[in-house]
């Protein structure tokens, strides 16, 4: 991950309501150049709202984003300038053809002449649109259309992408093909990507954003969380022996962080190796003759987070 | 001009599809039809003139005018496509004044396929150019009124047929003001504003080939009233 330096996009205390519905309750994030971001959280958390008004298609109720220095509402054309955009469900002019299409969002950017045959060309070779190039945007699979719609967002070799559910209705070996693009463009500008598919901001991004009912619930990195590995802990024995053969491992918890001592069951967070901790607790287990229900790791505490969090919404997810 | 990008995608967008050519070839057939066939008046008057054929236009434009506007921004709401147009850098008055511009220039290509009544007149007596140049631009202007009206109307609503009904029927009304100022339980001044707001009034100088100044500026102000309160709906839509 790269060293944080400077603020590209910047959010303060960002409020929209949607009639009764408060989308985006005080949200505030810095986002450093060359970091690709995550939003992850379940559907109506405030993800597409908050990057709607990034984009400059919406305007905020309250508060400010800027991007590269430019506050979003105030001075939105030079927002947009430095901005690439990928809308979720990708709308597309499907009567025209890649080509037209292509030229026409470059003329939108000021392109023209050898300037915009330039830039067509750089976005075709990183979006692979060779074979698709002559086609009219309808005849295209959906694959080719949310490249078309990734080539659009990069034409003006904008600073800041905005990618909201770009894998959205992909095949399996498609999103593989589209996080690789999106890995490969990380390391020269800086990506906001959202999704509620966990493995996705997993794949790609260095930071993670967890939003929920307007609200952004935890902010950490990537790196950090995959050091953090949680496991289940769960002992036919007396609650003394539970506890006994906890304290032995001691050494190797982080955090116990849900404890249910009355049904000898726990989901600890293990200080270090989290093979190590099983090993330690299985030894102490065996040792107290004490049988062992379950002893399984739960991956690291992003799953776990994001599960209590859409188990607090009823499991939507 | 910022505004010819937008404008030359929605020209282009009206002849991808067949929408286009059905509008243009039947504002010209329409046009021609009621000229030469309906009523008999072109022959009867026996006369190398126009003015029977300008006269049939406020009520030809109320009802080709929705057709041309009525996907400009409808469409882009359907779509989708309206969150990738405003999401590049254009101002919202760029954005509206392109997409009228556009389809302003589809209704002109319709009333250029007109020309060939003229031009037919032409060939069958003295046909006096000056009066039907002046005409036409009045027709022009005439149009860009009634678009405008309708690329607004547009704006309001994801149905195309919903814009059109309700395009049609707003330029009807604008068309049949004058039936108001001569209904006698009318006050005065209420018959002079709907004489004065009246589309097909300010088109009856324009028909004879005069190029009256008040009636091209009534049209330029309604094109300019209709297009700030486009703008205005756009900006609403941005603030949810």
């Amino acid at each position: 991950m790269p060293v944080p330096s400077k603020v590209v996009v910047q959010v303060k205390d960002l409020h929209k309501r949607y009639g009764d519905v408060h989308a985006l309750r005080g949200l505030n994030l810095d986002v450093y150049a060359g970091q690709i971001v995550g939003f992850l959280g379940p559907n109506g958390a405030g993800k597409t709202t908050a990057i709607k008004i990034l984009s400059g298609f919406l305007a905020a109720d309250s508060g400010s984003a800027s991007i590269c220095g430019f506050d979003s509402e105030t001075q939105g054309l030079e927002v947009k300038q430095v901005l690439g955009y990928l809308p979720e469900n990708n709308p597309l002019y499907s009567d025209m053809r890649v080509v037209d299409a292509l030229n026409f969002i470059g003329a939108a950017h000021k392109l023209s002449g050898t300037k915009l045959k330039d830039a067509i060309e750089r976005v075709v070779v990183q979006t692979q649109l060779h074979q698709v190039y002559w086609r009219p945007l309808g005849h295209c699979s959906k694959g080719f259309r949310q490249r078309v719609g990734l080539a659009q967002a990069l034409l003006n070799d904008p600073q800041v992408l905005l990618l909201d559910e770009p894998t959205n209705g992909l095949d399996p070996l498609q999103v593989v093909e589209m996080r690789k693009l999106i890995t490969s463009l990380g390391a020269e500008k800086t990506v906001i990507i959202t999704s509620h598919v966990l493995p996705e901001i997993e794949a790609v991004a260095d930071r993670v954003v967890v939003m929920n009912h307007g609200s952004k619930v935890m902010d950490t990195d990537i790196a950090s969380l995959a050091s953090e590995q949680l496991i289940a802990v769960e002992l036919h024995c007396s609650v003394d022996a539970f506890r006994a053969i906890c304290s032995q491992a001691e050494a190797h918890i982080e955090e116990m962080i849900v404890a249910n001592d009355s049904n000898c069951q726990a989901m600890i967070k293990a200080n270090g190796n989290a093979s190590e901790l099983v090993s330690r607790l299985a030894e102490a287990a065996v040792a107290s003759k004490v049988q062992v229900a379950s002893l399984s790791p739960q991956g690291h505490s992003l799953e776990h987070e994001f599960r209590k969090i859409c188990q607090n919404d009823g499991g939507q997810a | 001009m910022r505004s010819l990008v937008i404008a030359r995608r929605e020209f282009f967008a009206y002849f991808e599809s067949p929408i286009g050519y059905v509008v243009v070839a039947l504002f010209s057939a329409l046009a021609a039809a009621l000229f030469f066939l309906v009523g008999d008046v072109f022959f009867s008057y026996n006369q190398a003139s126009m003015r029977h054929f300008f006269s049939n236009m406020p009520m030809l434009v109320a009802m080709i005018a929705p057709a041309i506007a009525m996907r400009s921004w409808a469409e882009e709401i359907r779509s989708g496509t309206v969150e990738r147009l405003m999401t590049l850098p254009f101002s919202l008055g760029q954005l509206v004044v392109g997409k009228f511009l556009g389809v302003w220039a589809v209704f002109a290509v319709a009333l250029l396929c007109t020309l060939l009544a003229p031009i037919s007149v032409a060939m069958l007596g003295d046909l006096d150019w000056g009066p039907v140049i002046a005409a036409y631009v009045g027709t022009l202007f005439l149009a860009g009124a009634g678009l405008a009206i309708c690329c607004f109307l547009s704006a309001l609503t994801s149905n195309q047929i919903v814009a059109w009904m309700v395009g049609a029927c707003t330029l009807l009304v604008f068309n049949l003001f004058h039936l108001l100022a001569s209904a006698v339980f009318i006050p005065r001044w209420l018959a002079e504003i709907s004489l004065n707001i009246d589309m097909s009034q300010h088109f009856h100088a324009l028909a004879r080939g005069v190029i009256d100044v008040p009636s091209l500026g009534f049209y330029v102000a309604v094109m300019i009233v209709s297009l700030v309160a486009n703008t205005l709906i756009l900006s609403l839509r941005r603030h949810g």
